[in-house]
């Protein structure tokens, strides 16, 4: 009968989501935290599934309990036709949601404030500065502390907090590394802030999750945490292998590209970023495109 | 002459959109040639497009959702197999600027042209049925509504040929929409064709907020009002409410694009986020629009095919109009990640939240309305079983999405694609099956094939898990939506799985139309001769099925809830509804072509404003003005039904041998 088959077809769902769970939590994604924020956001995401399926489970499997018992050939079930109304069921109605709500209510404010993206991160080093721009369709990273920048690559040192402050020449785009945790949107004419920390040496993949255009799905960086000694050397190295990014360049570097070569520059004009958000470089993308 | 139309306009190096628009046109001709050749014309005309009956409408919106669920539906395939395709390193078969097209077109068309329809045309159908009275408030009105959102129909099909369409997203938004990033017709077409459909919803909640309010069966109030009545008047409500922002936000787009304003750009003072806020006061509120008529369908069919009042009336009333005022504090949650600050994230968050208390009620209610009951299981009663599994699934993802620091890993992720489908899925096309399958008998007075019903039902329901349960787990895994191609060689074994579930699905829909076909072959053997196929509770069930274009020979007097039912199970109601069949006679209103040449008008203003062919706009406007003049100084309205001929139309439910 049909219950039956409803109540198979829930148990196989459920089993497929729990492999796809497994799965998830091997991969690149928020599943597998690399650092602070995602671990605190993955135990936020746990935390809330557990209570909900603590209600939900039960209402599924009583759906179906009751819609195979009440079937219409099951003489032994009692058919009530009027019963309509129980305050005492109305009030357990209203309160278990309302309940749950309430806690998860307190989960999502208490969240906000500690994971809050500008939120500094308790840690004993000095966070590192990075300034990041989208561009029509690559990222650059600017390291004002260093006076260096890198396109399509972000290098960081492992066991740092560092503080973003983000901004876009063009469109909207979101600055996203699931493994390290929070995303948060570049907007032109605007600095967004993001605050993240790599907690041990690793490439975790990076990307863009907010559509942008035709080189949307190729807006993807590879984020190389690296050890102090490590990230000291490659700063090293990077300011050794010269290069500036000044005005002219990064206006070159704007334009719309679908190109994705890593490069460095070894030194950048003071308050190039915070020129950005102000004028967003001051050309239309039409202008541009030419 | 033609503004920016010429012949490269048309993609003839696109083979996919040649042969598509190649098959159509065929299939469209050929339909045209048999409509012609038959000499079914007068019959279309006189019936079908210049009705204002809300029952024809109504099917008329239904019919139009179909065609363009198949239309959404092709564009959902294309997008699964290129994800199946185009893993580490390739590139699929659909390069970005196609690609970034269907992704739009198929958003656009299964909320504004699929889900939109349906909701609307079950409403059309049902509600004045359902209030026991005649027609809606503004029968000539109710054509105008439907034949715009038709005219938004064929603007965004043609851009299939004609042009291009938006590579924005389905909603939109700027800078990448303005003319700056998106320098084609693509968003135009988006833009007019939302502005013309949109009109048509909004005057459309009008009509029927204005049905429910002012129209009722004598002795109907609101307490007394079918639970489906209460549902569809807070949808039509929040249409009220929503759509002049739709409106007035496309408004401020549109004339950034034309005449160089800057509401929305980088330069000059624009402010990109301040459309992100407006569009989606309007479109959290519109997911409301679309699923509390689904609710109300499924407390119909589940009271009905239990034997029992819905459990717990006014619970389910105070629930919906609850969601519906709380629908309007919750916008903000679609954009987290902006950078709003801790304090107004926590807010919307908690306030997102909240909507899951009334709408956990509901699920407690009809849990509640099974209990007891001596359940049939008919089709309706399988959607309504396979929402709510399915729906406290897609409920519970969703305050997983409220909670702000969840929402920062699962932002625009396929988790959230997993989730919205889920409860768009899961919820409105479930509930719009169930009221399909529920209403067909009375719309055309014989019952569908309940096998293939059932088939149907299997492939969604299981299609549904399998396309969509891969997606919650590849965003986990970080996967992002609207991605042409990706690297990550792991997610391609869920994509294909996701195909196969969308192939499903796909076989559900094609059995939709086998059901229809098979049952229309054998529809004498499931004639409803009684108007009450189901044993149902509320007073469209009283009258014949499919009833006459008044609806009801006499206004029914109503006393209580599910009055029907009542007066199937009590003498005394038996003679308040049945009271004496004193016909009289009636006016019911005259057909009318305005609605057809308003969207006729609409139509080429639309094309012209798009094209910027700017003669051809003056011409579309000048109609519009000579139709609204003539139906303004029009004389004869209404059509005279005799008493013969109500009397003739009549066939009362034999209530008295029931009651016996």
């Amino acid at each position: 009968m049909t219950p039956i088959k409803l109540g198979r077809l829930s148990r196989h769902a459920s089993t497929c989501a729990l492999v796809c769970l497994m799965l998830a939590s091997c991969s690149e994604g928020p599943l597998d935290p690399q650092g602070p924020v995602d671990k605190a956001e993955r135990l936020i995401l746990l935390d809330a599934t557990a209570i909900m399926l603590a209600v939900g489970i039960p209402v599924i499997l009583l759906t179906f309990c009751f819609a195979w018992w009440f079937r219409s050939g099951n003489r032994r079930a009692q058919y009530r036709p009027d019963w309509e109304y129980s305050g005492r069921i109305e009030m357990i109605v209203w309160s278990i949601p309302a309940l749950v709500i309430l806690f998860l209510g307190g989960i999502a404010w208490i969240g906000s404030h500690d994971l809050d993206p500008p939120a500094a991160l308790k840690s004993s080093a000095a966070p590192v500065e990075v300034q990041v721009v989208s561009v029509d369709w690559r990222w650059i990273f600017i390291y004002p502390q260093q006076g260096i920048a890198s396109v399509d690559r972000l290098t960081v040192p492992a066991g740092v907090p560092i503080h973003f402050r983000l901004t876009s020449t063009s469109v909207m785009n979101s600055f996203f590394i699931p493994q390290l945790g929070s995303q948060i949107y570049t907007m032109p004419g605007m600095a967004t802030q993001l605050n993240l920390l790599a907690d041990h040496p690793g490439t975790y993949p990076g990307l863009s999750a907010q559509f942008s255009g035709d080189g949307f799905s190729d807006m993807r960086f590879d984020v190389v945490a690296a050890s102090a000694a490590q990230f000291q050397s490659w700063v090293d190295a990077t300011h050794a292998a010269g290069g500036v990014l000044d005005r002219p360049t990064f206006e070159q570097l704007a334009r719309p590209s679908s190109e994705h070569t890593v490069r460095t520059y070894g030194e950048v004009t003071t308050g190039l970023f915070d020129s950005i958000v102000a004028a967003h470089v001051g050309m239309t993308h039409a202008a541009a495109q030419e | 002459m033609f503004g920016r139309l010429s012949w490269a306009a048309i993609p003839f190096d696109v083979p996919i959109v040649m042969i598509t628009a190649a098959t159509v046109g065929t299939v469209l001709a050929a339909v045209l040639l048999l409509v012609t050749v038959k000499g079914w014309w007068p019959y279309l005309w006189r019936e079908w497009i210049t009705s204002v009956d809300h029952k024809r409408i109504g099917v008329m919106y239904m019919i139009l959702g179909l065609l363009m669920l198949v239309r959404g539906f092709a564009d959902a395939l294309m997008m699964r197999t290129q994800l199946a395709l185009a893993a580490n390193g390739a590139m699929g078969y659909l390069p970005p600027e196609h690609y970034d097209q269907i992704f739009s077109a198929h958003g656009t068309i299964m909320i504004f042209f699929v889900a939109m329809p349906f909701v609307i045309g079950l409403m059309n159908f049902a509600l004045p049925l359902q209030l026991g009275v005649r027609d809606v408030a503004f029968p000539v009105l109710n054509s105008v509504s439907f034949w715009l959102t038709a005219a938004g129909v064929l603007l965004v099909n043609l851009s299939l040929v004609v042009g291009e369409f938006s590579r924005a997203g389905w909603l939109a938004y700027p800078p990448l929409s303005e003319l700056a990033y998106s320098p084609g017709v693509g968003v135009d077409y988006y833009l007019w064709a939302l502005q013309i459909s949109g009109m048509g919803t909004l005057l459309s909640g009008v009509n029927l907020t204005t049905t429910i309010l002012k129209l009722r069966a004598p002795g109907m109030g609101y307490g007394r009002m079918p639970v489906f009545c209460w549902t569809a008047l807070a949808s039509n409500l929040l249409i009220v409410a929503a759509f002049p922002i739709l409106t007035a936000t496309f408004a401020m787009l549109l004339l950034d694009r034309y005449c160089g304003f800057h509401f929305f750009t980088n330069e000059l003072g624009g402010n990109p986020m301040m459309y992100v806020n407006l569009i989606w006061i309007w479109g959290h509120p519109e997911v409301y629009i679309l699923i509390l008529p689904a609710f109300g369908v499924f407390s119909e069919v589940i009271a009905t095919f239990s034997g029992k009042p819905l459990f717990g009336y006014r619970s389910m009333v105070m629930a919906t109009m609850a969601i519906c005022m709380l629908s309007f504090l919750v916008w903000l949650h679609h954009f987290f990640t902006m950078g709003a600050g801790a304090d107004v994230n926590g807010f919307f968050g908690i306030a997102t939240m909240i909507i899951a208390v009334p709408t956990g009620v509901k699920i407690f209610n009809w849990l509640f309305t099974l209990y007891g009951g001596k359940i049939r299981f008919t089709v309706p009663i399988y959607w309504a079983l396979g929402f709510m599994a399915t729906f406290v699934i897609g409920g519970m993802t969703g305050v997983m999405l409220a909670i702000p620091p969840a929402d920062f890993v699962l932002h625009n992720s396929l988790f959230l694609i997993a989730h919205f489908h889920n409860v768009i899925i899961g919820g409105v096309v479930f509930g719009v099956m169930a009221g399909y399958t529920y209403w067909f008998p009375k719309a055309f007075g014989f019952k569908l094939n309940e096998t293939l019903g059932k088939a149907v039902f299997w492939c969604w329901c299981i299609g549904f898990y399998l396309a969509f349960v891969p997606l919650y787990a590849l965003g986990l895994m970080g996967a992002t939506r609207r991605m042409q191609h990706y690297t990550d060689p792991q997610w391609l074994p869920l994509m294909q799985v996701a195909l196969v579930g969308a192939l499903l699905i796909f076989c559900g829909i094609i059995l939709t139309a086998v059901q229809l076909a098979v049952s229309i072959r054998a529809r004498h053997r499931n004639r409803d001769l009684t108007g009450d196929p189901w044993n149902g509770r509320t007073l469209e069930w009283s009258t014949p099925s499919p009833p006459p274009a008044w609806n009801f020979a006499l206004l029914p007097q109503v006393a209580r809830t599910d009055a029907f039912w009542a007066a199937k199970h009590n003498p005394e109601e038996t003679k308040r509804l049945m009271a004496q069949r004193n016909y009289e006679s009636l006016h019911i209103p005259r057909n009318n072509p305005t609605g057809f040449f308003v969207a006729f008008f609409s139509f080429i203003l639309g094309f012209a404003l798009i094209w910027r062919i700017w003669w051809l706009a003056v011409v579309g406007l000048l109609g519009l003005v000579v139709v609204g003049l003539m139906q303004a100084w029009r004389t004869d309205g209404e059509v005279h039904v005799s008493v013969d001929e109500v009397a003739a139309a009549d066939r009362p439910y034999p209530l008295e041998a029931r009651a016996a």
